[in-house]
């Protein structure tokens, strides 16, 4: 095999320009799939943890049909004592399950005594929540950020302190009216300004639970929603089909479902940017595995052309059709090597590079976001053997024809 | 043993309709270490019956020994096997693989046809060499060397096998007087130092007067032969 390795390196370096300008091609192709894959990668991760760590948990639970009214914040479908108790004790018991957090979600006005305007509020436990969502301390860009918020105190989302003109330890004014129609208000201290992110509830402010509950003069301890953190994103699926197994046949006295179950990807419209830029990856690839295969289909094709006469010689002096065909192959595979050796260093180079330079980028109305490239050595793996073997089946018809030929007629070939 | 017997051999090319009998129900007989000359004008058949010989072009009847055994019906990989170990070929136009050197060119059948080992190996190409007179030509690159010495390192590939039988289709046809002689009293020396059997296909009379035995063919018939071996 060494010999035929041999060979064939020095029948590449024979047409060195075509081997060069062939291995380019293949290298821009494996540059740009690595590029794109660790930038949209990079930039996926970096939103789906912003959602899921800064606002959404990984999943959710919520009484049936609250999710297909959640615009109008509806209080009479909270889920109730016995209902949180179920969901509580099945949370508890499943080892995946790191960290949960009870919201209630309300809409009200919002006055800082001269204006009036709408406000959506979760009203969460501080402790729970950010034990749910770690990063969502990381949001607040104005004001203390430990501890989250205590009792009476309101972080207030960044538009609405811009439009209103309000500051930190300001006092404003929240009026909600509860699930019987009466209206009551409380006065609340500003704590903090909210970063806004992308999704459903980006923009939400956040006030304590039991805050919430004074507000709405909830007699029971009623929760809108149950936010899930995971003790391993990767483990969602199998959570997700163990919560819905469990909650999902619970049925009431009416004999219809208690609860419903989501995760992410159904709650965030990210998802469909996500499954977007993975089209686009495969899109990608598939571009890089034509390029592959046309370049190396080509250029063996034109070797075994140019080379008819010599492989009549090597026939004839004995060479066996197997041992032509692994030559050519191993053409093949050489160029392809070769690109995707040259192809990848560039590219982690690359990916270096732009994390050194701290390039930064702009998303919806979020500024100033941090490219952080990264690439896994799986992918990596994946696309080099993707290529290498792309280009061992695109030399192998010619390497077939090759093999296949006639000594005489190849000998008489000029 | 006789290193080539033909008995009734024929070879017909079909092309659409048209039949062409190339060889037609041809005998002969050739002794090892023979230096023979298969002549004849164009068209007679000539290349035909080395091609057959040379195991490259199967006859379509009749039987054909080559070193004892009968190469009629070998497959593609059984031929290319047969070839290798015990068929040396000289070409009109050298034929030398131009990515190797001198010294690999030689080296090849062994490397990649027999498998010898290192050290065996350089050492029967170190002696191949030296007895074509290029020993110390063995780092060029065919490109760098003349066309008489690339006929001496095509002998020398042919002979590098320890091969029973060379076929050579004009290998005087590309070189000058003076070094076809050469090339020819390199391949009468060979003949005689390791008792190979020469088969030529020519036109060159230089070659056809120093050949022990010549056979005369014309539309594929043997007409005659001159010298030891029978017709």
């Amino acid at each position: 095999m060494f010999n035929i390795f041999k060979l064939a390196l020095r029948n590449l370096r024979r047409y060195l320009r075509r081997t060069l300008l062939t291995s380019t091609l293949i290298t821009l192709g494996v540059v740009a799939v690595l590029l794109f894959v660790s930038i949209s990668g990079s930039f996926k991760s970096m939103m789906i943890g912003q959602i899921t760590d800064s606002m959404l948990g990984h999943l959710q639970v919520h009484r049936k049909g609250y999710l297909a009214s959640i615009d109008s914040l509806p209080l009479d479908r909270n889920m109730k004592g016995k209902q949180i108790q179920v969901v509580k004790e099945t949370l508890e018991e499943n080892k995946n399950v790191a960290a949960y957090s009870m919201r209630i979600k309300l809409g009200a006005m919002f006055s800082n005594y001269t204006e009036t305007t709408n406000i959506r509020l979760n009203a969460v436990n501080p402790e729970q929540e950010l034990k749910t969502v770690p990063m969502l301390a990381d949001r607040i860009i104005k004001g203390k950020k430990e501890g989250l918020l205590a009792k009476g105190e309101i972080l207030v989302p960044e538009l609405i302190a811009k439009g209103m003109n309000v500051k930190i330890n300001d006092s404003i004014v929240l009026v909600a009216t509860n699930k019987d129609g009466s209206v009551n208000g409380q006065p609340f201290v500003v704590r903090g300004i909210l970063e806004g992110i992308s999704g459903p509830g980006g923009r939400d402010g956040i006030i304590h639970i039991d805050d919430a509950r004074t507000l709405l003069r909830m007699e029971d301890k009623e929760v809108s929603e149950i936010a899930i953190r995971l003790a391993d994103i990767q483990a969602m699926d199998n959570v997700f089909a163990g919560l819905k197994n469990k909650l999902g046949p619970l049925k009431n006295k009416m004999d219809k479902p208690v609860f419903e179950v989501h995760t992410w990807e159904k709650l965030s419209p990210f998802f469909n940017i996500a499954r977007m830029i993975d089209l686009m990856t495969l899109f990608i690839k598939i571009m890089l595995v034509a390029i592959v295969l046309v370049s190396i289909m080509n250029v063996m094709i034109m070797a075994v052309y140019e080379r008819i006469n010599e492989i009549g010689t090597i026939a004839a002096i004995g060479t066996t059709p197997n041992k032509i065909l692994s030559l050519f192959v191993m053409e093949g595979f050489l160029l392809g090597l070769l690109g995707t050796l040259i192809g990848v260093i560039i590219s982690l180079v690359a990916i270096v590079t732009m994390n050194i330079s701290q390039i930064s980028f702009d998303f919806g109305r979020q500024k100033g976001l941090l490219l952080s490239p990264t690439i896994g050595a799986t992918e990596v793996i994946t696309i080099s053997v993707i290529v290498i073997g792309i280009a061992v089946l695109a030399s192998l018809q010619p390497a077939w024809k090759a093999a296949r030929m006639d000594p005489i007629t190849a000998l008489r070939h000029v | 043993m006789s290193v080539v017997v033909a008995r009734q051999l024929e070879k017909t090319y079909v092309a659409g309709d048209i039949a062409v009998q190339a060889i037609q129900g041809v005998d002969f007989t050739i002794e090892p270490a023979s230096f023979v000359s298969f002549v004849g004008p164009s068209g007679s058949g000539k290349s035909t019956l080395l091609n057959m010989i040379g195991c490259l072009d199967p006859p379509t009847a009749g039987s054909l020994q080559v070193v004892g055994k009968d190469i009629s019906n070998l497959n593609r990989q059984q031929a290319a096997r047969f070839r290798g170990e015990h068929i040396g070929f000289v070409f009109q136009d050298f034929n030398l693989i131009p990515v190797l050197t001198v010294f690999e060119n030689v080296e090849y059948p062994l490397l990649m046809v027999q498998n010898w080992p290192k050290e065996k190996r350089t050492a029967r190409v170190k002696e191949l060499l030296e007895a074509v007179g290029m020993g110390d030509q063995g780092h060029k690159f065919p490109s760098q060397i003349s066309g008489g010495q690339k006929q001496r390192v095509a002998v020398a590939r042919a002979l590098v096998t320890n091969a029973s039988l060379v076929l050579a289709d004009e290998p005087t046809a590309n070189l000058d007087r003076t070094t076809a002689n050469h090339v020819i009293e390199l391949m009468k020396k060979m003949r005689d130092e390791f008792g190979t059997t020469f088969i030529f296909s020519t036109h060159d009379p230089k070659v056809v007067n120093n050949a022990e035995t010549i056979f005369t063919l014309e539309d594929g018939k043997l007409l005659q032969s001159e010298g030891g071996n029978h017709v």
